[in-house]
């Protein structure tokens, strides 16, 4: 009986987070416009999605923002982390007392920030402000992954290869790169899927009607409810899914060839 | 070795300034006026007008947010926790899995589900229950909020269980406690720091949303975070959503310091009580 109910609890918790997700899928098969009234099967609102400037455009500046900005946020937070590691300690406690405000600190109040800053500055909000805003905010991230690594590292290593004659490049790239590589991967991941699913502040922080699929999700929703979001919802989690089969598959095969 | 110094130095010049001075920038904003003078006004202001409700009123709303997390959370963090090793990394997998997709699209899905002709209806009808109406409520804003922020309650609670010490759970065995008394006076002091951690991580996300509100609370509920919103991409007054934010994140700090304090007391309870413990054993 017991067992039962932990069954069950179990049962009713992952129900809870996986049905929102469920209804989202069948219904963009749904042939009609009414959500919660099954009509009949049809692939309409995919067709329609595709056919959809608007949709394919977010979808396109949502992964053009990730990836640009996860690639200066890995460079500037891996760097960074390197460079800090090497401050006296009370120096280094101010850096990351630093570096967790914008950890802590919710997502609205970084955007406003953000925004005062960009204002002060006179710069016109459109893609470069929200690209600059998701390298900001995903580049703590990555310091916090990559410094664990850093410290894990013994002093020695660095120190026998300038020994050996490495210049300080050579045992940055050939010592020190290699050894915190699973951090900097890591904090890449991390900014990666931050700035997918960010909405506060690319909401914010975007202009010039340069939308993201947050952004132009959360316009749909409050102009009316169109299952053609249900549509492009059920291809994005399809999507996550793979990537998750797929790393996890790599990393078991990996983990087994070790 | 000081050679790496100067790698920081990009970091160092984007956390000046996108860290402190586009916060010093807000506290400009939040501390003049539209003419660029010094002036309490915007503070004056809030305090004195409804905004002040609407802020006790999402630190309500949030409060109430994080106890339904943690007393949901919590015992489903120990059940994921005691699984078989096998099990337990895909249990953990499910949970993190609906957080990879988009929030807002997930936040969505429960329009369909909670709206007048919705599934929630639909079903109830054929119980032959009447309709409710919950969409566009209070409640309808908590089932989101929970929705959304109980894998941050159930991740950090779940890593403390899993790095327990089991040997502490089966001395407290042996030395006669019984399960209720084992959980109590061992395996719930223990899990403190995670019911801590998981506490902010759903309370400031909780007491700052603007989105989950705007989807699921209609215009009936307003929060803190959706005044600010309207301040700067409605009415335009930064001066004002400055404001509004200066008085929120100290509310933050506030809760976080606390926190922090909270935290250090429990360390040392838990230490003193170790002490205890040896101090027994050598009589």
């Amino acid at each position: 009986m017991n067992k039962f109910i932990r069954k069950f609890y179990i049962f009713l918790m992952y129900s809870f987070l996986y049905l929102p997700i469920l209804v989202l899928i069948i219904f963009s098969f749904n042939e009609g416009k009414i959500l919660g009234k099954w009509e009949s099967f049809s692939l309409i609102w995919y067709k329609q999605l595709f056919s959809d400037k608007e949709i394919l455009s977010a979808v396109y500046n949502t992964f053009l923002v990730a990836i640009i900005s996860t690639f200066f946020a890995t460079v500037i937070g891996s760097l960074g982390a390197i460079g800090i590691s090497r401050y006296r300690s009370d120096i280094k406690a101010i850096f990351m007392n630093i570096n967790q405000i914008p950890v802590l600190n919710p997502d609205i109040i970084i955007a406003v920030c953000l925004m005062a800053l960009y204002r002060s500055f006179d710069f016109s909000f459109g893609i470069i402000t929200l690209i600059l805003s998701h390298i900001a905010f995903t580049v703590p991230y990555v310091v916090l992954s990559v410094l664990p690594k850093l410290k894990q590292m013994p002093d020695e290593l660095a120190e026998a290869a300038m020994d050996l004659g490495a210049t300080p490049t050579e045992t940055l790239v050939k010592v020190i790169f290699p050894y915190i590589k699973p951090g900097i991967i890591s904090g890449a991941l991390m900014a990666f899927t931050l700035s997918l699913d960010d909405f506060v502040i690319s909401f914010f922080t975007t202009g010039n009607g340069v939308e993201t699929i947050s952004t132009l999700v959360f316009s749909m929703v409050r102009r009316g409810i169109n299952p053609k979001i249900n549509a492009l919802s059920a291809l994005l989690f399809l999507v996550v899914l793979l990537l998750m089969i797929i790393t996890n598959f790599r990393s078991n095969k990996e983990g087994k060839n070790n | 070795m000081n050679n790496y110094k100067k790698t920081a130095f990009p970091y160092i010049i984007w956390a000046f300034l996108f860290i402190i001075v586009s916060l010093l920038m807000v506290f400009y904003y939040a501390f003049t006026s539209d003419t660029n003078t010094l002036t309490f006004e915007n503070f004056v202001r809030f305090f004195n007008g409804s905004s002040l409700v609407t802020l006790l009123q999402s630190l309500k709303i949030a409060l109430i947010t994080t106890i339904i997390c943690l007393l949901v959370g919590y015992p489903f963090a120990f059940l994921v926790s005691r699984m078989k090793f096998k099990y337990r990394t895909i249990a953990l997998m499910l949970v993190i899995i609906p957080m990879w997709m988009n929030f807002l699209l997930r936040t969505y899905s429960w329009v369909n589900i909670l709206s007048r002709n919705g599934m929630l209806n639909s079903l109830l009808d054929i119980f032959g229950i009447s309709k409710v109406d919950i969409i566009y409520t209070q409640v309808a804003v908590v089932i989101g909020m929970v929705y959304n922020f109980l894998p941050f309650m159930v991740l950090p609670i779940y890593t403390v269980f899993d790095k327990m010490d089991h040997s502490l759970i089966e001395a407290a065995y042996d030395l006669g406690c019984n399960k209720y008394q084992t959980f109590r006076k061992v395996i719930f002091p223990l899990s403190i720091s995670g019911i801590i951690s998981g506490v902010i991580m759903v309370f400031i996300p909780a007491i700052s949303t603007f989105e989950i509100t705007a989807l699921l609370g209609g215009n009936k509920t307003n929060l803190i975070g959706n005044i600010i919103e309207q301040q700067f991409s409605v009415v335009g007054d930064w001066h004002y959503g400055s404001a509004i934010s200066v008085v929120l994140m100290s509310f933050l700090l506030l809760s976080i310091v606390f926190n922090k304090i909270n935290l250090k007391i429990q360390n040392r309870k838990i230490k003193s009580s170790r002490l205890e413990l040896d101090g027994e054993n050598y009589e």
